[in-house]
């Protein structure tokens, strides 16, 4: 089982992360930094803090927590922490979005990348997934954990909801799913596009326990989190309503929907870079 | 050689065979799951969800969400067997089949009753005549189309061995039992019912009977037909397709489906490539369907014996 590491273990990973992610994008000349940057803080607490994760993959994920992300555009940060927690070796990222590579625009199974056990792109499919496994996890009695990961523009698919209901009324106990709700998507602000209005009275009224947290504070994430693992003894799914900042840690990225499928140019690059501290070496 | 005439004494709905063969493999196979779309009953799943309550998921009428939680099941080994109508199979969950089932290489078996227009009075809302050549298309996909009642059970029994995406399709009606329920199901190898010499005829799914009659007026008419049955549309049994096309240079296709994406359509392709002959399709030309009794729509739509008898005439013709 992997180590579990600190607050300040956690944050010198983050801003080394976050590196990668606008390397990656750069290097690639196309991918998504927004909610990248915005989700980075929550796969690291993720991955190096709360899962039980076997030291090597398997697809079935036996004995140990598993992960799905829903919103597969935001694959750098994915790939980023997949291969920091040392699924893949870190040179593999050079490969992000070239032809020939294991890393695909979105996340997919096809080539076989360890850490990756569902293609996501598509949007609105992986809360689906999850419970399946999820199921899987209870029949096998594995009492371990499934964490997915949606967007809050995903949540204006269809199928999205039926996952919701499906999820309390059937007591899926063991999945804990969190929304990175940065009220932004590609077209401009979710308020504006096609609003989620009430998103905790909906989640209750389906029946979740419904968490909030800030998405970009590891601290109030490692508690959060916990407290979600703890609610999963009420018998019910947990949904985690997490507050995060599209873009957070490059200035002039955060908290605009630019930013959600552009590249940054030479010079925006490097002015990102300056902002980012170099903590664990660059891929 | 004595000629083989068929016949049979029983008639059941090939998705009957299904729910027989869901059980079986049930008991055998711990890691067996079964998910329905509130249609538990049409699609004979109940012996299944009864005798094993902890593996069969009801989903309600909410296809996308079954088709995502089968992929998730395969996480930790399941084997997991979807049941609904084959329109709500196919064409309303194609996104979700395409990427959480096909392109991420899971192993759940899509079962599709209520194929083609043999079900009848509910018309083309429910008369799906795409999916074969919508699931044919999706790389790495199964596609299979029994022809009876034992034909469906042993294919279902099959799957459960079988490793990768899989869509098999079966129908509502009672359909003649003429097959041995006793011959293994080999998954993408064609079996010949009839050795002939004058034209092939292929064919899948309920239309394999209806070529069984054709060829016994045929033979009347002094017409040597062979025929070949086509179970598994893809991977297609193209070896066994050019043997018995090389011998008679002429080929007919039935199947209960439109004949743009269907079983002819990759015969025809296959054909033109490495062995250019006449052919007809048997098959719906391009429509919808609509409301009415089964055999009134087989007929109306030409899906019958006698189609399929003027088809191979006019091949034979043209050699």
């Amino acid at each position: 089982m992997n180590k579990k590491l600190n607050v300040s273990e956690l944050k010198v990973i983050a801003s080394q992360v976050r590196r990668d992610i606008v390397r990656m994008v750069h290097n690639a000349q196309s991918g998504h930094p927004g909610g990248s940057l915005g989700c980075t803080d929550f796969f690291v607490t993720l991955f190096f803090n709360i899962m039980n994760r076997n030291k090597s993959f398997s697809m079935n994920g036996i004995g140990e927590d598993i992960f799905f992300l829903s919103n597969g555009h935001i694959s750098p940060v994915f790939y980023s922490v997949l291969a920091r927690s040392g699924y893949f070796k870190l040179d593999e990222l050079n490969s992000f979005r070239k032809i020939n590579s294991r890393l695909q625009g979105h996340p997919a199974t096809h080539e076989g990348l360890p850490g990756i056990r569902i293609a996501s792109g598509s949007l609105g499919q992986g809360l689906s997934v999850a419970i399946g496994a999820a199921s899987s996890k209870k029949l096998n009695n594995d009492s371990n954990i499934v964490y997915a990961l949606m967007g809050d523009g995903e949540l204006q698919e269809g199928q999205v909801w039926e996952g919701f209901m499906y999820g309390a009324n059937n007591n899926i106990d063991n999945l804990i799913v969190s929304i990175d709700y940065n009220g932004q998507q590609i077209d401009g602000p979710v308020n504006e596009i096609n609003s989620l209005k009430n998103l905790k009275a909906k989640f209750k009224s389906f029946g979740w326990s419904v968490v909030e947290s800030n998405g970009n504070n590891i601290k109030n994430l490692i508690e959060v989190l916990n407290h979600s693992k703890s609610l999963l003894k009420n018998g019910l799914p947990v949904v985690n309503i997490m507050k995060t900042v599209m873009g957070k840690g490059v200035d002039f990225m955060e908290n605009s929907h630019k930013w959600h499928g552009i590249s940054p140019n030479d010079e925006e690059l490097s002015k990102a870079l300056n902002q980012l501290k170099e903590t664990l070496g660059d891929y | 050689m004595k000629r083989k005439e068929y016949t049979y004494t029983e008639k059941k709905d090939t998705r009957s065979g299904f729910g027989d063969g869901l059980l079986e493999i049930g008991r055998k196979n711990k890691n067996v799951v079964a998910l329905c779309a509130d249609l538990t009953g049409s699609l004979k799943m109940n012996a299944f969800k009864n005798e094993f309550p902890e593996r069969f998921f009801q989903v309600g009428v909410a296809e996308a969400n079954m088709i995502g939680i089968a992929a998730g099941l395969t996480i930790g080994g399941k084997i997991p067997f979807t049941g609904t109508f084959a329109n709500f199979s196919t064409g309303r969950v194609y996104d979700q089949i395409r990427q959480s089932i096909a392109y991420s290489g899971k192993n759940v078996k899509i079962c599709a009753s209520h194929a083609g227009i043999s079900l009848g009075e509910d018309g083309a809302t429910h008369q799906i005549l795409e999916d074969i050549g919508m699931m044919k298309m999706l790389p790495g996909m199964t596609v299979i189309n029994p022809c009876d009642y034992n034909q469906t059970k042993t294919a279902t029994i099959a799957l459960s061995n079988h490793t990768g995406p899989a869509y098999l399709r079966f129908g509502r009606p009672k359909w003649p039992i003429f097959t041995d329920k006793n011959i293994e199901f080999i998954i993408g190898k064609a079996i010949k019912f009839i050795e002939g010499k004058d034209v092939s005829i292929f064919a899948t799914g309920h239309m394999l009977w209806q070529a069984l009659e054709a060829e016994k007026e045929l033979f009347d008419l002094g017409i040597s037909s062979e025929i070949i049955n086509i179970h598994t549309i893809k991977p297609l049994d193209t070896k066994s397709i050019l043997k018995s096309v090389s011998k008679t240079k002429c080929v007919v296709t039935c199947e209960e489906h439109n004949v743009i994406g269907g079983l002819g359509e990759s015969i025809a392709s296959i054909l033109s490539e490495k062995l250019p002959c006449p052919i007809k399709l048997v098959g719906v030309k391009d429509s919808f369907g609509e409301s009415g009794r089964p055999l009134e729509l087989l007929d109306k739509y030409k899906l019958t014996p006698d189609s399929i008898k003027k088809a191979a005439i006019s091949v034979i013709e043209k050699k």
